[in-house]
């Protein structure tokens, strides 16, 4: 591979630890000291994560929580130019400031889609593992290079942008990471089978729609305590779907699966949990509410979340769809 | 069904909920809620350092497509590029938020439907572009458009491409959740055809799009509301 994830991991780790270095020299950081230990330590798993022993990672990753859940990441000063600049060089530049900003999905669809086969000699051009996030780290970089270029800023004005950015989304940064973790942890201590245990041992599944209600909601719940939909699709149709709809009410599995996914998808709309979709997206829009954004979303989720357990329970078991 | 199932991990669920309910530091919650889910599996303390330790570095790839972006963006914006997506759709009369929205639904679900997920997405999409732009059709409208619309506007932009995204990609016949669907239940013994299972999202898909337009253009009329009797 030519562009391997790796290399990007580096790149990432160095950023993260000029922010750390920046943060350290930032006198108008109330405090610096643990605002730069924080961005350090995260920027050590990027570059050295493969070489720690996990023991060390796991001590990592509790450090950074304990900085971050007392306040230890604060803001510094980062020279910002005023609205009047700002407005005088976009009337200077005009649609030209949107054409790097626009080469980040375009280059990143262009290598996920055409080039992701591409070969120069013996190589795969891109990661095979990771063809989207290598193609979103090509993107980035060219991204950078072409707004230096626009602009007639140097990459370091780029890393001290960069850094500003990522200081105001603070520990939003790392709660969809280590809510990833947290999701692992839950497999790994079995977590599942407890929750199919539960709603299938308590609950009686003896009428169609109550079946068809229950893998509905049991879909959007799990996924608003997991977080992800992925995590809550294998548990509630090994409990409930294959066993009950399928088996014993005879539904269309392709129906029941993908108006199943759709449910848990109606409940990841409505969760602190998948943080990057709903907690992120508040810090990067600077809401003073943080969880404004699960508030705007709740009145399409609920309602959808109902067509869900109408349209399930009248095209599973139609003719059509009866094979 | 089986009695031997440890229903002690689910002690992490609680204080999941808990702690989001009493509004503590999410990242406390999260790091006690796996700690306790480790203990409550009878991990040993080193056991539960180096389970977290091995899912930190595994998850690695997660932040990438949120930070990898930021240098860019952020160089723009420091040049104006909110600015100038304020300026260009204010010279659009027709222009609502609700209505731009609309059209950054359609495309994100359409894209999403044809397995272009990168268009689009909080980072390159949403902060320096979409939302400014939902912003600025409304200031155009109302000068003196107050905080607390303005916030609700970006929400609303927030959750208009997580709609998009969600309920289009499940569409696209080789999007991972279809493949994961087909796994399981070809585990169980189910041999499903991952066209037929594309085919039946297609009515959530659609009902997705009237519900959330709906309310997109339902905004701009509480927006007018709302400033009418600041007005009178």
């Amino acid at each position: 591979m030519i562009f391997k994830l790796e290399y990007f991991y580096v790149v990432l780790g160095l950023i993260l630890a000029t922010v750390a270095v920046m943060a350290l020299c930032d006198k108008h950081n109330p405090r610096r000291f643990s605002s730069a230990l924080f961005w350090g330590l995260y920027a050590l798993i990027y570059l050295a994560g493969d070489y720690l022993p996990p023991v060390a990672s796991g001590v990592v990753m509790v450090v950074m929580a304990l900085i971050a859940g007392f306040g230890g990441v604060t803001l510094g000063r980062y020279g910002d130019r005023t609205a009047e600049e700002r407005r005088s060089s976009a009337e200077r530049l005009g649609h030209k400031l949107l054409l790097p900003a626009l080469l980040i999905p375009f280059v990143t669809m262009i290598g996920s889609t055409l080039l992701k086969d591409v070969k120069w000699g013996e190589l795969f051009l891109l990661d095979q593992k990771n063809i989207t996030l290598s193609a979103l780290g090509c993107a980035s970089v060219l991204a950078v290079a072409a707004a230096c270029w626009l602009t007639r800023s140097t990459p370091l004005q780029a890393m001290r942008e960069s850094r500003r950015l990522i200081d105001h989304l603070s520990w939003a940064v790392v709660l969809p990471h280590m809510l990833a973790v947290l999701g692992l942890l839950f497999s790994e201590a079995g977590m599942g089978k407890a929750v199919a245990h539960v709603v299938t041992a308590y609950i009686p599944m003896d009428s169609r729609l109550v079946a068809v209600i229950v893998y509905c909601v049991g879909l959007a719940l799990f996924t608003i305590v997991m977080g992800n939909g992925f995590a809550a699709f294998p548990v509630m149709a090994g409990g409930v779907g294959i066993p009950v709809l399928v088996g014993v009410y005879h539904a269309n599995p392709a129906v029941m699966a993908a108006i199943g996914m759709f449910s848990a998808y109606c409940g990841t709309l409505m969760t602190p949990m998948a943080a990057n979709f709903n907690m992120v997206p508040a810090a990067l829009l600077e809401l003073p509410d943080k969880n404004a954004v699960i508030k705007a979303q709740i009145g399409t989720a609920l309602p959808l979340l109902a067509v869900n357990i109408i349209l399930l329970y009248f095209l599973a078991f139609s003719p059509i769809a009866v094979k | 069904m089986q009695a031997a199932v440890n229903l002690w991990p689910l002690l992490g669920v609680a204080v999941i909920v808990a702690g989001f309910a009493l509004r503590a530091h999410p990242v406390l919650v999260v790091i006690t809620a796996c700690i306790v889910t480790g203990v409550a599996a009878a991990m040993p303390v080193e056991h539960i350092l180096a389970s977290l330790g091995t899912a930190f570095v595994k998850t690695r790839n997660l932040p990438m497509i949120l930070l990898l972006p930021l240098a860019a963006i952020g160089l723009l914006e420091r040049f104006g590029l909110k600015e100038h997506a304020q300026a260009s759709i204010a010279r659009i009369k027709s222009a609502t938020s609700g209505r731009l929205l609309v059209v950054y639904l359609a495309i994100r679900e359409i894209a999403a439907a044809f397995g272009l997920t990168s268009i689009g997405g909080h980072p390159n999409m949403v902060r320096p572009l979409v939302a400014p732009m939902a912003e600025g059709a409304a200031e155009t409208r109302y000068p003196d458009l107050p905080d607390a619309l303005r916030h609700r506007i970006r929400a609303m932009s927030a959750a208009t491409d997580n709609v998009g995204l969600f309920f289009g990609e499940d569409v696209f016949v080789a999007f991972g959740a279809i493949v994961l669907m087909q796994t399981i239940l070809k585990g169980e013994g189910l041999d499903v055809n991952p066209l037929q299972m594309a085919m039946w999202g297609i009515p959530t898909a659609v009902t997705a799009f009237l519900i959330h337009s709906w309310r997109l253009l339902r905004m701009d009329r509480q927006i007018a509301r709302a400033m009418q009797k600041g007005a009178a």
